[in-house]
């Protein structure tokens, strides 16, 4: 167990104050027992860096699990398929696991699991892959996690893949956590980077603290490394001319009806409105205050043949549909060209859209955050700048 | 029908900065409340109570402030409440939270259905709940949108996926995560309130679980390590402009004009 340990002879009152205001979580307190860490320590560490006078100490025991890592090699990608299609973001996953694989020489492996799917698997081939291994049966015609994690469960067990990659999906959000629970071992939700360690640790950068703050995080120890991805965040594999992958069918893990739990119905949803598909997007933050900044950016949007989104608080307020709200609670959106007005650009926000190819961002503050995320920032009144840059749409025309 | 609802103690503001220098992070008072998800999971608890019977426990993990959120939902109406605080379960990532709450709900003793928030608004991984479904041998689904029915020790839902609205299916006891704005949550009463003032929070150390192996708790129980923490990658080549309303205008336009959008 690490943990920090206080030598409370060496504490004055200024140090206390130091580490106290040094500690994030507010863990950090002056009680009877003098400087005490409570329980909302989150062992960042942070305090021993702001330590100056060896007040605190990391004592660290070795770590319980360790498995032979170099027993586990490959990066194995579950796809995921809509009907007998291929989600785009199995594509996208293949496509930075090749560009992770190329360096240490790294095989990659698709999983397919479902019903009916060999249009989608003869089709995945040509994705640059080694090797496909398919279960195909139909008690997984629908996505249940404990039949899809006894099939992932039994590849991990026959073909020890160092990595496992998912998509940030309704069915990769419910499947991935279940497999690194069932061994032991850990997973990243929403990765924004990921790149591969010559000793085979997956280094997984995410937004973390709910701050505007990035972390970089490694599964050393336990093996498999498991990692969510959500879609639009990687660029999709290349297509190549000729099929690349191997097929191997699998055996399907007996008794998968018998687990106690089976989708008994599945219901289409009608086709949803969706800006994560839209090439121009203008997104609306809290600086539009009334009705007619409103009218102001829709007019805009017309104007740009683009599709209207929004950060988190203009959901709570009830101005936007949910399905319109970008960010780490709504959508990820990668257009062309994404025009921001009014937003502050919170990480939660800007990890939703900054892998959009063109930002331009509008807002009154010029420290907000949004601009250091933007490729042209505009520090201005959107009340003041968008009614002139009407006007001189109307004047000079529309060429689109 | 005797349910567990999982929640959690987030910070209410979201702005939480690093210094790019130190890196070191800048806090100035941050408060908390209770996950606004975890409302949902609440509100379906004190529903299904009211349609089946039975009693809803409120489960937590967190430092002592923690007791706040947990006090929240006893006035709102739930009927117990445990808080899992150690300082050896600190520094826990998925894991070992995931762990420590299902030693939790083996202590807990015999239970039906255990419900939480489809996501924390500080962490989002949406994680928890499926590492415990699996941790404790249990079914669970995701992003609910409705319990239908619970006959037969089997438990009907309508499940929100991507593409499709599943109608799973489930053997008692299992898991599930609530889809927000599904139901509205009501407000902690003020009666209860006064009524349960002093209401007992039963708050758990490592030495009141099934399993006292510490290596199985907290950063030493985590297979994830945070490496470091920096500051989000800055856009190179950006260009700032400040000026009139005229200027701005015009720059914007030459803009979209050159991007061939206009």
């Amino acid at each position: 167990m690490a943990r920090i340990e206080v030598s409370q002879q060496k504490v004055t009152p200024d140090i206390a104050e130091r580490l106290v205001s040094a500690c994030p979580f507010g863990a950090m307190v002056v009680n009877e027992k003098g400087l005490s860490i409570e329980a909302g320590c989150r062992m960042c560490r942070l305090c021993l860096k702001a330590d100056k006078d060896g007040v605190l100490t990391l004592v660290e025991d070795k770590p319980a699990a360790t498995v032979d890592t170099s027993a586990w090699r490959g990066i194995a990608v579950l796809a995921e398929c809509v009907g007998d299609a291929i989600h785009p973001v199995t594509l996208e996953l293949l496509g930075k696991a090749q560009e992770m694989a190329v360096p240490t020489q790294t095989p990659v492996y698709v999983v397919v699991m479902g019903w009916k799917i060999s249009a989608a698997v003869s089709n995945l081939r040509y994705y640059g892959a080694d090797r496909i291994y398919v279960y195909e049966s139909k008690s997984l015609e629908y996505f249940e996690p404990l039949r899809f994690t006894e099939c992932v469960a039994d590849l991990v067990r026959k073909i020890k893949p160092s990595v496992i990659m998912a998509g940030a999906t309704s069915m990769g959000r419910s499947l991935a956590p279940r497999i690194a629970a069932r061994f032991g071992t850990g997973i990243t939700a929403d990765c924004t980077g990921l790149g591969l360690r010559e000793n085979g640790d997956l280094v997984q950068t995410r937004p973390a603290f709910g701050g505007n703050i990035m972390a970089q995080i490694v599964t050393p120890r336990t093996r498999p490394q498991l990692c969510t991805v959500r879609y639009r965040v990687f660029d999709a594999a290349q297509e190549r001319k000729e099929p690349t992958a191997e097929v191997e069918h699998m055996q399907v893990p007996a008794g998968l009806e018998d687990l106690g739990a089976c989708v008994a119905d599945a219901l289409a949803k009608p086709k949803e409105l969706d800006i994560s598909d839209a090439e121009v997007i203008v997104a609306v933050g809290r600086g539009v205050k009334d009705e007619a900044g409103l009218q102001l950016v829709r007019q805009l949007a017309d104007k740009l043949g683009a599709q209207l989104a929004c950060t988190r608080p203009m959901v709570e307020n009830g101005w936007f549909d949910p399905r319109r709200q970008i960010g780490l609670s709504g959508r990820t959106v990668k257009p062309k060209l994404i025009i921001t007005v009014g937003v502050s650009g919170a990480v939660q926000f800007a990890a939703g859209m900054n892998q959009s190819e063109f930002i331009i961002s509008i807002n009154k503050d010029p420290h907000a955050s949004i601009f250091s995320i933007s490729h042209v920032g505009l520090v201005g009144d959107l009340y003041e700048v968008l009614p002139l840059f009407m006007k001189r749409v109307e004047r000079e025309g529309l060429v689109r | 029908m005797n349910i567990i609802v999982c929640i959690k103690q987030v910070p209410s503001t979201t702005k939480v900065e690093v210094d790019p220098v130190t890196g070191v992070l800048k806090r100035d008072g941050i408060k908390s409340k209770m996950n606004p998800y975890d409302l949902f999971a609440l509100e379906q608890a004190f529903l299904l109570r009211e349609r089946y019977g039975g009693t809803v426990a409120a489960l937590s993990m967190g430092p002592n402030q923690a007791r706040d959120v947990l006090y929240e939902a006893l006035y709102m109406g739930a009927d117990s409440a445990v808080l899992a605080s150690d300082r050896r379960f600190a520094g826990a990532d998925v894991l070992a939270t995931g762990y420590t709450l299902s030693q939790c709900v083996r202590k807990m003793g015999e239970y039906d259905l255990i419900i939480c928030g489809k996501q924390t608004t500080d962490g989002d991984t949406a994680q928890v709940g499926p590492e415990m479904a699996e941790l404790l041998g249990i079914p669970h689904a995701c992003n609910v949108l409705s319990v239908d029915g619970f006959s037969e020790g089997t438990l009907t839902v309508k499940a929100n996926m991507d593409h499709s609205v599943y109608t799973v299916k489930m053997k008692a006891p299992c898991l599930i995560t609530m889809e927000k704005d599904v139901n509205t949550p009501r407000l902690p009463s003020y009666l209860r309130r006064k009524k349960r003032g002093d209401a007992e929070i039963s708050v758990w150390g490592m030495e009141d679980l099934p399993d006292q192996d510490e290596s199985h708790y907290g950063l030493t129980g985590s297979p994830t390590q945070v490496e470091r923490i920096f500051p989000p990658e800055v856009t190179e080549d950006r260009e700032c402009f400040s000026g009139s309303g005229e200027e701005l205008a015009a720059r914007l336009y030459s803009l979209l004009r050159e991007k061939k959008r206009i």
